[in-house]
């Protein structure tokens, strides 16, 4: 069946990364050419837009952004680049490239992401190509780590049953692999491929899934195991609720239509938790994901970016409508939801033992930054831990890192390099502390509007003060922080969560599911720190007097009615 | 460019005549005939100036028919809404026949504001009440001292913004309060949008454009308009006798951060001056000798700094520390000094050092060392201060190749500077002039300066000449004042420059300025060597020899050379690497080569200001 995608007429103008896409021939554009052009370090905005597609895009120093424009300079161009890791695993050689490349072309430092993937900064056009050839190498690749097609596949990195485990990871990592884009322009570009591409060819045989315009935006896919909900399988465009019975794999729950982004001050925009419309067998996952992708590459929005993600698509045509739209494309119909239950989405820190008799670790990592300083040499550490490493390493969707199957004969030795390196798990902090993330924001993400990563570890310090004389050291509560509405650290399901609105000034949210199950809703707007200590002060003490046996900060909130319960995004602004 | 009826005073028959004859003519024969013209003038001086007044108002009634119908857009915009609503804007206005020119502010050339009769502003603004970046340089320069009057200008502003956040609109309202109190006035009110804009914008948009409409429609007299003729140039009074004194409008480090260099761009003020120069020219200044370095030469002397010397012939008289601050050359020992020297205090190893046999060790004694060092090797001395003043040199001024021109710049000129700063016999040494520049130059301060010609290196007379530039480090100077200039006359001749410097991200001198060039075409082609950000070193004539077979077609159409900077190491490697390309690309032997580059010379085709 070789035919033209044709998608079905839409309203408005289309986005000019519409226009961008049509015209760059599979995601070429003009990059081969701007990317050695030696008058600037950075690339045109057309050519930004494709290379998200090739998993990196092109950032500046915005720290010294203004300083550079009076030194008649242009902005400090550097490339962020994502590597894929479906699931999070990476073997330790592919940590040690990992850490390589980004000690000798990137900034020294490496982010684990909230989407489990790699992330380095501050690369240099001219180190691009060394860079991602370095990358492929290991057999890991950038390629749709970002831009309009299906992104990295989490997958909860559950040390507890390895089996299961297995199993799951290899679906993710099927998936990953079915939905990548086909183009060769990737392997020319990067990789010095042979040019292949002839443009009249018919887009099906170049894209058979995405057509020559991909997606109409990113599209999120994630497979959570219960108890544990770490994955946050309600943000995901697609999410996948593993149903195990008797401790086997029987299939999936679907969710679909969830997603964190919106824009401040739009009320046409809000995060929306996914919702469970089905069951799939195992066997039948990759084509449930392929027409789900379907329908939204057919019929989400292409002119409005704000409004293109997939809960909009499904919001504006209702449950009822996807259901039957993807039971027709399928040519059966999704069995009916099974029964599961989840009861966290935070990692559990420490040494487990896994059901294959191996040892798992679940190391604290703040914010998922991994570098040196001073006085703490992480990224030596774990550096040498992967050189004698011989399981596997998992980064979790809360940007910690699980040193993962570790065999007993092996486990001494890696736990007397963790105490020479000082590595732990976080037991030293707070429980809200190691509840807490943060997305990149200043200095190198172009959208942030406020501080996160670097600016949430000093707020902490001072909540901790308040923790203690609280007695709240050793609750749980989920706390996070993005720089700007766009969502990376899943602010919309934090029980606390701040969204940058300008430097030093975040709007306030409180009441997200402690499981992940429930949107927060907007507090108070336009706080900075002293406010937002004063209003923590007052909470967690009141929380610490009046909370019942076993209830979660968020629901206390709700109970207190500090803010009302938000169980759809289409209340979010109410 | 050639002579037309738009762009000369002359008829249509006059015009023609004068193209035939002066391609024809002699460069001796154009002097010639300028120096008669310009002495047969004052003999007919009434009909002569009553004819040029005649020629003024003609152009400038066809001047004001172009601009009446001009409008300037220019966006500040931090997400690109700004830019958006600026381009709807543009093309609105496009549609009713309007001449539009849109900018980002930061492309913006902010010397032109002066030029501009008819202004729309669209600028957001974000975080705590600030611009957007790319809006920062323009509002710098309206919130500077050079902002210019604009008594001209007629301008509104859209003013987007979040009405959540404290400072709402805060940039758009500073911009339309500061045109006014720059003596611009409002086409129409300003009007600010929260994230909301459409409807505000299309109301201020339509109102605008009413309004222009209104006010462009009708024919106004050019009367008030007309420019003063040419030949009301008068001499400067300042000279390098009598140096100006420049008030410093801004001094920049051009370097970023983590540079190994730091290269001042200085801008001058030259108002009031009538001091003239034009691309290729240099200017000196006078320095002063750094306090620190002068307190520790009295000290080390235990001279009494209060005790007062002979500053000159004339018998000016100054405090020696005063004198040795602003008069005399402290930081450079020369062999006749030295001798006088010896001869003075008769301190027997200063004498056998200056004896004529021992002149290789004289030489290696005096290079790197300065007055302090001299001092400290040989005295305290016991002679009247006076003695020695006498025998030190007058501080000698600095050149500088321009970085400007002054049709793009009127009373200003620009310099680039790169500090001196280096370690000898255990002590840092620093550049009189350059760390100077650097480090005590504030706005606002004045430095004595005087402009030197330098006939030797001007762009060729015919715009149209293809121009291979050739200026590593601050060689770079001259060739920004050189695109300055072509931009500014509209020259269409092709321009290509190589430049150089130690490492990309931090060394890039002006980079922003070329990138624009290249961008309007200004300058056709740049190559850039960076010679320690890769293992291998790499210098401009690397790229040079890359480029060969380009660079011999370029030369064969008649390109003039120009190299500026460094003349030990890069100008001999440059001119060795142009006789290379002419063996390898013209076929020719060694000797035909350096026949071909001598006769560039002669042609002055071939143009170096190195140092």
């Amino acid at each position: 069946m070789t035919q033209k995608i044709v998608l079905p007429p839409q309203t408005g103008e289309p986005s000019d990364v519409e226009r961008i896409k049509r015209e760059s021939n599979y995601l070429r554009g003009t990059l081969a050419e701007t990317l050695v052009n030696p008058i600037s370090s950075g690339i045109p905005d057309d050519d930004n837009r494709l290379m998200k597609f090739h998993g990196s895009y092109l950032q500046d120093d915005r720290d010294l952004r203004n300083e550079r424009q009076r030194q008649k300079l242009e902005p400090a161009y550097q490339f962020m680049v994502r590597v894929r890791a479906p699931g999070g695993v990476a073997t330790p050689e592919q940590w040690l490239v990992m850490d390589s490349v980004a000690n000798k072309y990137g900034n020294g430092t490496l982010k684990l992401t909230t989407r489990q993937a790699f992330q380095m900064h501050g690369i240099l056009k001219w180190n691009m190509k060394k860079n991602i050839q370095e990358i492929n190498a290991a057999l890991m690749d950038t390629l749709a780590a970002c831009g309009d097609v299906n992104r990295n596949v989490m997958c909860n990195p559950n040390p507890y049953q390895s089996e299961v485990h297995a199993e799951v990871y290899e679906w993710s990592r099927q998936l990953s692999e079915y939905l990548s884009p086909r183009t060769s322009a990737y392997h020319e570009i990067w990789l010095d491929g042979e040019k292949v591409v002839d443009s009249q060819q018919a887009d099906v045989e170049v894209e058979p899934m995405y057509g020559a315009l991909y997606l109409p935006r990113k599209f999120k896919i994630g497979i959570a195991v219960p108890p544990n909900n770490d994955i946050d399988v309600f943000s995901q465009d697609l999410g996948f609720i593993a149903i195990l019975e008797d401790d086997q794999l029987v299939g999936f729950n679907v969710a679909v239509g969830g997603g964190m982004g919106m824009t401040h001050g739009d009320k046409e925009t809000y995060p929306q938790l996914a919702r469970v419309i089905g069951f799939c067998t195992p066997e039948q996952l990759l084509e449930v994901a392929e027409k789900v992708i379907t329908i939204q590459r057919d019929y989400g929005n292409r002119s409005e970016r704000k409004n293109a993600r997939f809960k909009y698509t499904i919001d504006a045509r209702g449950l009822d409508w996807i259901s039957e739209e993807l039971n027709e494309r399928l040519g059966w119909v999704l069995a009916e939801a099974r029964a599961y239950h989840f009861d966290h989405n935070g990692d559990r820190y420490g040494w487990v033992k896994g059901s294959n008799g191996n040892w798992h670790f679940t190391l604290f990592i703040q914010n998922g930054r991994v570098k040196d300083s001073d006085d703490y040499p992480l990224m030596t550490g774990l550096r040498e831990i992967a050189k004698v490493h011989t399981g596997d390493f998992r980064l979790s969707p809360n940007q910690n890192l699980v040193i993962s199957n570790v065999t007993s004969a092996k486990k001494k030795q890696i736990v007397e390099m963790m105490e020479q390196y000082g590595l732990t798990a976080g037991e030293q902090h707070s429980a809200l502390r190691r509840s807490s993330l943060a997305c990149v924001a200043l200095p190198t993400c172009g959208l942030a509007m406020a501080e996160a990563e670097r600016y949430l570890p000093v707020l902490l310090d001072k909540i901790e003060v308040i923790l203690d004389e609280a007695g709240l050291r050793d609750e749980e509560i989920v706390i996070r922080m993005s720089g700007c509405p766009n969502g990376c650290s899943r602010p919309a399901l934090g029980e606390i969560a701040f969204i940058g609105k300008s430097p030093g000034k975040y709007n306030m949210y409180l009441g997200a599911g402690f499981v992940g199950d429930r949107l927060n809703k907007l507090y108070r707007e336009n706080v900075g720190e002293q406010e937002i200590l004063d209003l923590l002060r007052a909470l967690f003490f009141q929380y610490a007097k009046e909370r019942q046996e076993g209830e979660h900060f968020g629901d206390f909130v709700i109970r207190a009615g500090h803010v009302k319960a938000v169980q759809s995004g289409l209340d979010f602004h109410d | 460019m050639t002579l037309q009826v738009i762009n000369s005073p002359f008829n249509e028959e006059q015009v023609q005549l004068l193209n035939l004859l002066l391609p024809k003519l002699t460069e001796p024969q154009k002097i010639w005939l300028g120096g008669y013209l310009s002495a047969y003038q004052p003999m007919n001086a009434q009909i002569a100036a009553s004819d040029v007044a005649v020629g003024e108002i003609h152009a400038s009634v066809m001047q004001t028919e172009v601009a009446r119908k001009e409008v300037t857009i220019l966006y500040g915009s931090q997400t690109g809404n700004g830019q958006a609503l600026a381009e709807s804007l543009s093309k609105n206005l496009l549609a009713e026949d309007f001449h539009v020119s849109l900018f980002s502010m930061h492309e913006f050339k902010l010397n032109s504001l002066k030029k501009i009769e008819n202004l729309l502003l669209v600028v957001s603004t974000h975080g705590e009440g600030d611009p957007p970046d790319n809006a920062l340089p323009f509002y710098e320069f309206l919130f500077g001292k050079r902002a210019p009057k604009l008594d001209h200008l007629q301008y509104s502003v859209l003013a987007l913004g979040d009405s959540s956040y404290e400072f709402f609109c805060h940039t758009g309202k500073q911009f339309d309060e500061r045109l006014q109190e720059l003596g611009a006035k409002r086409l129409t009110p300003r009007v600010d949008c929260d994230l909301d804009y459409d409807e505000p914008y299309e109301e201020w948009s339509n109102q605008v454009l009413e309004n222009l409409k209104e006010r462009l429609g009708s024919a106004v007299a050019p009367s008030s308009q007309v420019a003063v003729g040419p030949g009301a140039t008068q001499q400067s009074s300042y000279s390098r006798s009598k140096p100006f004194q420049a008030e410093v409008l801004e001094n920049i480090d051009l370097n970023g951060r983590g540079s190994n260099k730091e290269t001042r761009h200085l801008e001058l003020s030259l108002e009031g001056s009538n001091l003239e120069y034009e691309p290729g020219d240099s200017l000196g200044i006078y320095p002063t000798n750094d306090e620190k370095l002068v307190d520790e030469l009295i000290a080390a002397a235990k001279w009494n700094p209060e005790e007062t010397v002979h500053v000159n012939k004339q018998g000016e008289r100054r405090a020696l520390r005063e004198a040795l601050i602003s008069h005399f050359e402290i930081t450079v020992l020369t062999k006749p000094l030295l001798q006088k020297f010896a001869n003075l205090i008769n301190h027997p190893k200063l004498v056998e050092l200056v004896a004529s046999e021992n002149d290789q060790a004289l030489k290696e004694y005096i290079d790197g060392r300065d007055l302090l060092d001299l001092v400290q090797d040989f005295g305290p001395f016991n002679i009247p201060v006076n003695e020695f003043v006498a025998l030190l040199r007058k501080i000698p001024a600095r050149l500088y190749s321009i970085a400007s021109s002054s049709k793009a710049n009127p009373d200003e000129v620009h310099l680039t500077i790169g500090a001196v700063r280096y370690e000898t016999y255990g002590r840092e040494r620093k550049g009189v002039c350059s760390v100077q520049c650097a480090e005590r130059l504030e706005p606002g301060s004045t430095v004595p300066v005087y402009i030197q010609r330098n006939d030797n290196f001007k762009l060729p007379d015919n715009p149209d000449t293809p121009i291979i530039m050739i200026g590593p480090g601050t060689g770079i100077a001259p060739f920004r004042s050189f695109m300055e200039e072509r931009e500014e006359i509209g020259a269409e001749g092709k321009s290509w420059l190589f430049f150089g410097d130690q490492h990309y991200v931090t060394d890039f001198l002006y980079q922003i300025e070329w990138q624009r060039w290249l961008k309007d075409g200004v300058l056709t082609k740049m190559d850039v060597a960076f010679s320690r950000d890769t293992d291998e070193k790499v210098y401009v004539q690397h790229r040079m020899l890359e480029q060969s077979e380009e660079i011999y077609r370029w030369l064969e159409e008649g390109a003039v050379v120009y190299i500026c900077g460094d003349e030990k190491n890069m100008a001999a490697d440059v001119h060795t690497t142009l006789e290379t390309i002419l063996q390898e690309e013209g076929a020719l032997n060694a000797k035909e080569a350096a026949d071909y580059l001598a006769d560039m010379q002669k042609q002055k085709r071939y143009q170096r200001d190195v140092y």
